[in-house]
């Protein structure tokens, strides 16, 4: 498979790189596109937006290594990130991980066979007003309970 | 101060519709910021008394002057949203509520320092607010508030969002510039300070969101009435979030001063079940912690913590009941922080990774007599021996942690080093091997 921008992420890039005086500042505006499109950051991918920025391959490595949110191996459709840090905590986060962990049959960092959903236990999502809270893909589900849980996971495995 | 107006989370409905803000006054303070002269504006942030809001409480205004107002090379202003401060949690609120006061905010600062590009670093997981300020933005650069020659003047400026991506060091300020050129982000040697070399090395501010809020309202009414609110030494209105072992949990917007124990009884609801404290948090989990014994009577600002040996850090306050382990606590905290290192310096991406390895095995009740020393000893040599204050900021929780709570961490390591016991693990690890 040929590793290339779509017209419209190009679009985007391009301006990216106008918001900045060097085309270097685009590129975790690029990661985040090319991560939109792939789903993660294979060899392949880095290299090509290293090689559309002009920045050696293991500049962008770097990068995508140091920044968490950059997925640097495939995750599932749906990717639960359970915040377990201290407010999250004393509300009860590790209960929505081993809930979680336990209905869908995966450990933490691992993916469903179907490839539905990936688990992992975030850090603090600035959520701790409306803890316990995941992240799904982007959106923020806050103040779960098991029957929100289980109405969340319900919905998605659904769609 | 039952009186008190909220100057940032107004009691507004849509307020943050750009027109319903135009509709209550919004931009008239940048309007008259610009038939202002930049050292005008400085001077009225100044009198205000205005402190950071990011946790070093800076003064805004002081640090608004180091800026060159003449420079071959262009300036910056960055907008530090990175908001990544376990327990914090307002700057999204200021997005979803406020965000055009603070883009007003922006606009003023960059008015005053003479600054034609703004950059508004928000963490990446954020994206449901990114998308509301990039909306708030949008509109902004629709009505000609933003852009080249503002409402007809020769003041022209633009403001982009730049996205993070899940660095909690990003929000240390050199880090943040480091992220925007499109690096990793690792903070850099100060000096040379931002002021005269900081993006791309040219001059560059960095505020907090919530800073930045708080500018169009001082233009508005004069920096004497802002100075006027709260207590004297750190004035204004805090953004206060409540979380944890709490039964009203958020983010309360109250004068700087306002008593700790008003916070959780009067305002958050008190402690969840009735229990009682066991532990505070003041400001964000690297503040170092409180005893229940400490917050009677404790004024919530920068000078009244110093007291207690604390700080108002971001004003993220945890509450954690008497049932609390808070070995346990410390531990996660201290595992953030392991997480979060950017392993620049030994001190630091060593020491969190052995205080994590001492706290967990006392938490598993493996401790040895001497681990608490051990921790004491390596929390004192990452303090103050590293290149920016994420080093203080893992060493403080456990330092103080021991100092405060000694008895809590004796305890675990006296059961675990009971002999009884210890001969029973003995004996179990020695049954494993065979």
């Amino acid at each position: 498979m040929e590793i290339k921008f779509t017209e419209e992420n190009l679009k985007k890039l391009e301006e990216a790189k106008s918001h900045y005086p060097t085309e270097h500042a685009a590129l975790m505006a690029a990661l985040w596109l090319a991560q939109e499109q792939y789903g993660w950051l294979s060899t392949e991918v880095m290299k090509y937006v290293g090689n559309i920025l002009n920045i050696p391959y293991e500049h962008v490595l770097g990068v995508a290594e140091f920044y968490t949110m950059y997925n640097k191996k495939p995750v599932g459709k749906y990717h639960l990130q359970v915040c377990t840090n201290v407010s999250c905590m004393l509300c009860g986060g590790y209960d929505v991980v081993d809930y979680i962990s336990d209905k869908l049959n995966i450990g933490i960092g691992e993916t469903t066979p179907d490839g539905q959903f990936t688990l992992i236990e975030a850090e603090c999502l600035g959520s701790c007003g409306t803890a316990p809270m995941m992240q799904v893909n982007n959106y923020y589900e806050e103040n779960l309970s098991k029957d929100k849980i289980d109405s969340i996971l319900e919905k998605l495995s659904k769609s | 101060m039952s009186d008190f107006q909220p100057i940032i989370l107004k009691n507004i409905p849509d307020y943050h519709n750009i027109e319903v803000y135009m509709k209550n006054g919004g931009y008239g303070a940048f309007k008259k910021a610009l038939k202002m002269t930049p050292t005008e504006i400085i001077e009225e942030v100044k009198k205000s008394g205005l402190r950071g809001r990011g946790g070093a409480c800076f003064p805004t205004g002081m640090k608004w002057s180091f800026m060159p107002q003449k420079s071959d090379k262009p300036k910056y202003l960055c907008c530090n949203g990175d908001e990544s401060e376990p327990a914090s949690f307002k700057d999204r609120e200021i997005f979803e509520k406020n965000p055009h006061q603070f883009l007003e905010g922006t606009l003023i600062a960059c008015l005053a320092m003479g600054i034609k590009t703004a950059y508004i670093y928000i963490r990446g997981e954020y994206y449901p607010w990114i998308v509301m300020l990039q909306k708030a933005l949008d509109d902004a650069y629709a009505k000609g508030l933003v852009g080249k020659n503002i409402l007809g003047s020769d003041f022209s400026t633009d403001i982009y969002i730049h996205r993070g991506a899940g660095a909690y060091i990003c929000g240390e300020e050199t880090a943040l510039l480091n992220s925007i050129e499109g690096k990793r982000g690792m903070p850099r040697f100060k000096p040379p300070f931002p002021a005269n070399f900081g993006l791309w090395g040219c001059p560059t501010t960095i505020n907090n969101i919530e800073t930045l809020a708080n500018i169009s309202p001082i233009i508005d009414n004069g920096g004497e009435w802002f100075s006027k609110i709260g207590e004297p030494k750190h004035a204004g209105s805090l953004l206060y979030g409540l979380s944890g072992h709490i039964n009203k949990p958020g983010i309360y917007e109250l004068p700087s001063g306002t008593l700790l124990t008003d916070l959780i009884y009067k305002y958050g609801g008190g402690v969840k079940d009735n229990k009682k404290i066991k532990m505070i948090i003041p400001g964000g989990s690297s503040m170092p912690p409180l005893t229940a014994d400490e917050i009677e009577g404790l004024q919530m600002d920068n000078e009244h913590l110093k007291s207690v040996n604390s700080y108002i850090g971001t004003g993220g306050i945890v509450v954690m009941n008497e049932d609390t382990d808070i070995v346990k606590v410390i531990k996660r905290i201290t595992q953030f922080y392991y997480h979060e290192s950017c392993g620049q310096c030994t001190p630091c991406r060593e020491g969190c990774g052995w205080m994590l390895k001492i706290l967990d095995r006392i938490d598993k009740g493996m401790g040895r007599n001497e681990d608490i020393d051990l921790l004491k000893d390596v929390a004192n040599n990452i303090e103050g021996n590293t290149i920016c204050a994420f080093g203080d900021a893992a060493a403080w929780p456990v330092k103080w942690a021991i100092k405060k709570f000694m008895p809590d961490f004796e305890k675990k390591v006296r059961e675990s080093v009971d002999l009884p016991i210890a001969n029973k693990v003995h004996s179990l690890r020695l049954t494993h091997q065979v």
